[in-house]
């Protein structure tokens, strides 16, 4: 009697665990689609893939454009300008794991816009680049 | 489903990193998954005891503007990883000095170590700087560093 319950007791609390660790970690989860709808949203506009790779490519003032490091085809990898640290691809075609957590790609665009515009991206540019990212299929 | 997948993979290799680390010869200290998950999004993460404690936090303190770029985190995950730097970082004799810049490569420990490569072989494009340690030492990211493993790319 004592091992049943025993073992029902331990079922529980290794489900239990097992069951924070995955539920707690992606709670960002999301798509890339998701995450273009939000942008879209907040920015009250309809997205424009050619402002997005436009944006992408030029530069703005400072000494690194998105391509610096991405490249102009962010369907394959590109390269740190600084520590020259490989990365993995932008476009989610081509990289499932891009743009399926909204806390990590707003990190990066907060930290990317202040070193490539010196500010944040506005939720249309962010909507735009993202649209032209998605746009891109092989 | 797929999302716990994604975390069964990402848990084994977790597990399996943090047995690799513990038999690494240079750290001993088992790595924080999120110093090496945040910090090698962009360079190596650099083995914890090559600093020393006021250098970390010279570091950590300062990551908005970070060598140039903006490597910001959130409070949380800069308290976390700040204090782990901090309780592992290093304290025997040669790193007690805090370095210029707090960089580890303008330690006076590692320029005697470096000194018979000339700094034209660190501005080589297939080297990549002082910073990028792996270049020259291919099993950096382990910790490990011996010298006798040493390939310099031409």
């Amino acid at each position: 009697m004592q091992s049943i319950r025993k073992r029902i007791f331990l079922t529980r609390f290794v489900g239990s665990v097992l069951a924070a660790v995955c539920i707690a970690a992606p709670a960002y989860a999301t798509t890339p689609a998701e995450q273009l709808a939000v942008f879209a949203a907040q920015s009250g506009q309809p997205p424009q893939i050619s402002k997005g790779q436009a944006f992408f490519n030029n530069k703005h003032g400072a000494e690194w454009s998105c391509a610096s490091c991405h490249t102009s085809n962010p369907k394959g990898e590109g390269k740190h300008a600084k520590t020259e640290k490989r990365i993995s691809p932008l476009a989610p075609a081509f990289n499932p794991d891009r743009f399926t957590d909204s806390a990590k790609t707003e990190k990066w665009f907060r930290r990317n816009c202040n070193d490539v515009v010196a500010r944040e991206c506005s939720a249309s540019e962010k909507a735009d680049v993202l649209a032209w990212l998605i746009s891109l299929k092989s | 489903m797929q999302y716990k997948n994604k975390w069964i993979v990402a848990c084994g290799f977790a597990l399996f990193s943090f047995a690799a680390w513990a038999d690494s010869p240079v750290n001993k200290v088992p790595v924080l998954p999120a110093y090496k998950a945040e910090c090698s999004a962009c360079h190596l993460a650099y083995p914890v005891g090559m600093l020393p404690a006021p250098a970390w936090k010279n570091t950590m303190g300062g990551l908005q503007k970070h060598y140039g770029t903006d490597a910001s985190l959130d409070a949380a995950t800069v308290m976390q990883i700040g204090k782990w730097l901090e309780a592992n970082a290093g304290t025997y004799k040669r790193v007690s000095e805090v370095p210029p810049e707090n960089r580890i490569s303008k330690s006076a420990w590692f320029i005697r170590k470096h000194d018979e490569v000339s700094p034209s072989v660190f501005k080589r494009a297939s080297v990549g700087g002082a910073g990028n340690c792996v270049a020259c030492h291919g099993g950096a990211a382990e910790g490990n560093f011996n010298e006798h493993q040493i390939r310099i790319p031409k």
